[in-house]
């Protein structure tokens, strides 16, 4: 029972479930099973994000562009759509994902050939991408009705009581869980992350190791803006705009450390769990969508605060160091 | 973030150079950039080269030119901060609502300093005293301050300045020299004082080169960069006092997402983020070459969020220049 407290996850469930109950209590309609799922599935592309979100911050990377990286990938596909209505679905889906991952790859060239930090580079890169948006579109919306209809109904359709949307943040959560806990190269991206210059030694190349982390991160935003797209039914250039703050809040909600080399797939989505069911609980508790923004900044920090606290190590430490973040 | 396999940097220390050093340094190459884009923007516009035009184009960069000073202490000691923009918005809401009570400039202005002074030292607090990485920290505060600023302003706008107000944003100390222009320079001089020629600019360069070698060295890191976050609140808070009496009115999405603009003026100007290296001489530069960048986009009317694509890849070039340079080198060198 003691060891089960001190584990993060099981905190976070725990509080997860006592803010289910302190809603429960104000609505309790809201803990219906069917609305749970419906918390669960608007919550998906959180998830998905978070999770690629997860491996970047893994190797000591942040990436900033990902929600730029979702509005673009999002343009292109929506963009193919309205013009090609005919073109296959899974086709679209598929140059959605590739064009994500080139993305993806380029923040990750960027900070592995050219060295350039990565908070640098994916601040330059959300600046472009979100302007190329602008480029594709002219500034223009594409609208519900310049969609195909099997473009938006395919994320859509129910399947074992859980729409397509949901199930693809189940594969994804399933495949990454997988590829962290028992692929070689999921383990040598914490490695790369938890100390560079060991994983060095030991002959992983750090550098390439991010690299992926952004390929796959980038990856999982063009699955996203595909899913996106066609959740909203509409695409324009300050799409998920400011969704990057969410993402990250998520990973460090979830136990991810900025400092590189920890984090769980489960904790990341119980992380976008839990702010995925205080945004849906805030508007039908009645509270206005204006104080989602500052609730969501303050879970951060309070978030932070109870991280940093968790990673005090215990015992005589014989050089203090002055910061923890002199990494 | 990453600070393995830089030693190829090093080399450049052991080279004989025959010229003085400046010649070679990031600011000559910066100042000689500066006047290429000068020379461009005169053969692009006939509308550039006016006392009238330059002198409205400098409103447009001073008040993120005058964050970018501080801004460029916190990252020399390795830090971040990209709440800025949205202290400015909280900032400028407690000047708004003042407004509305009163019509003392003495009042609303100080209004404006200290929720500005605040939102720095509630940054530097939680970076310090419970050891938090400041990207985190600032990532939550900018969405704690935009946060509360949409709840006391939901989507309306507060624009019950009084008349004389409107000086610090509009008015101008000299023919051509406006008020914010003449005060960006007054506190670039105070800057390049304060980090270049004092114990307080030693400190921080120590602390931004090896934090845990300045602590030792009897250095207290906590107290220094809280120094520096308050300063950047209060900045910001001063940019806020221009930005909001420019406008004439505070909105909830007042400077959104100038925190790009702001740590590209300073990562451009020099200062590494990996810490410890960079001079207000660089920045000041890198502001003057951001503003003509801007002002030569917008007469040829290039749309601001076009200009913002211009910027980003001017960062990632900028930025990834000398590594490319002296990969090349290495290379021409086997």
């Amino acid at each position: 029972m003691k060891t089960l407290l001190k584990n993060r996850e099981a905190q976070l469930a725990l509080v997860i479930l006592s803010l289910l109950a302190m809603i429960g209590v104000i609505i309790p309609d809201f803990l219906a099973f069917s609305n749970l799922l419906g918390v669960y599935t608007d919550t998906s592309i959180l998830i998905i994000l978070a999770l690629g979100q997860m491996l970047v911050i893994i190797t000591r990377c942040i990436d900033l562009s990902i929600a730029a990286n979702v509005a673009l990938t999002g343009m292109v596909v929506a963009t193919i759509n309205s013009i090609y209505p005919d073109f296959p679905v899974p086709v679209i889906i598929l140059i959605g994902a590739s064009f994500g991952t080139m993305l993806g790859m380029l923040n990750g060239w960027l900070v592995w050939k050219m060295k350039i930090p990565s908070i640098v580079v994916t601040l330059g890169t959300m600046a472009i991408f979100r302007g190329a948006v602008f480029l594709i579109s002219k500034g223009a919306w594409i609208n519900a009705h310049q969609m195909s209809a099997s473009f938006l109904e395919i994320p859509r359709f129910v399947f074992l009581g859980l729409p397509i949307l949901g199930w693809c943040s189940v594969l994804v959560i399933a495949a990454m869980y997988y590829f962290t806990r028992h692929r070689q190269l999921g383990r040598k991206i914490y490695a790369a992350g938890n100390s560079p210059t060991a994983a060095y030694y030991i002959g992983v190349d750090v550098g390439k190791k991010q690299f992926i982390a952004f390929t796959i991160s980038g990856l999982l935003a063009g699955i996203a803006s595909y899913l996106w797209i066609s959740r909203y039914a509409v695409a324009y250039v300050d799409i998920a705009n400011g969704f990057e703050m969410l993402v990250i809040a998520s990973c460090v909600i979830g136990g991810v450390s900025i400092a590189g080399g920890t984090g769980t797939v489960i904790g990341c989505v119980l992380g976008a769990l839990f702010l995925g069911i205080i945004n849906n609980a805030l508007p039908v508790i009645g509270i206005s969508p204006f104080w989602q923004m500052a609730i969501s900044g303050s879970v951060i920090i309070l978030a932070v605060i109870a991280n940093s606290r968790s990673e005090r190590k215990a015992g005589r430490i014989i050089l203090r160091k002055a910061v923890q973040n002199a990494s | 973030m990453e600070k393995i396999n830089n030693s190829s940097f090093e080399t450049k220390d052991i080279e004989k150079k025959s010229l003085p050093s400046w010649v070679f340094s990031w600011e000559s190459f910066l100042l000689a950039t500066t006047i290429l884009v000068f020379c461009i923007n005169c053969l692009a516009s006939p509308y550039f080269l006016d006392a009238w035009s330059l002198s409205d184009a400098t409103f447009n960069f001073s008040e993120k030119a005058i964050i970018a000073l501080p801004l460029a202490l916190v990252i020399i000691v390795r830090d971040i901060d990209i709440s800025v923009a949205s202290i400015i918005a909280l900032s400028s809401t407690a000047m708004g609502f003042t407004a509305e009570v009163t019509d003392s400039l003495v009042l609303i202005c100080s209004a404006g300093i200290i929720v500005g002074t605040l939102c720095g030292a509630l940054n530097g607090l939680l970076i310090t005293r419970l050891n938090i990485p400041a990207i985190v920290v600032t990532i939550g505060t900018m969405s704690l301050f935009r946060g509360i600023t949409y709840i006391l302003l939901g989507d309306q706008a507060l624009k019950n300045y009084p008349e004389s107000f409107s000086f610090f944003g509009q008015g101008y100390v000299a023919p051509f020299i406006g008020f914010e222009f003449a005060s960006f320079l007054v506190i670039a001089v105070l800057f390049y004082i304060l980090l270049q020629k004092t114990n307080f600019g030693r400190r921080t360069y120590a602390i931004g080169n090896n934090p845990t070698a300045a602590y030792y060295s009897g250095i207290n890191v906590a107290k220094h960069k809280l120094i520096i976050f308050i300063m950047v609140g209060f900045f910001c808070s001063i940019a806020a006092i221009m930005l909001t009496s420019r406008l004439g009115s505070t909105r909830p999405t007042i400077a959104l997402g100038w925190e790009l603009n702001i740590i590209t003026m300073v990562v451009l100007g020099g200062v590494s983020i990996l810490g410890g290296s960079g001079t207000i001489v660089g920045v000041v530069i890198a502001v003057f070459l951001m503003g003509l960048v801007n002002s030569g986009l917008g007469l040829i009317n290039v749309p601001g969020i076009v200009m913002s694509i211009i910027i980003g890849a001017m960062l990632i070039c900028v930025i990834a220049l000398p590594g490319a340079f002296q990969s090349l080198r290495n290379k021409v060198g086997k």
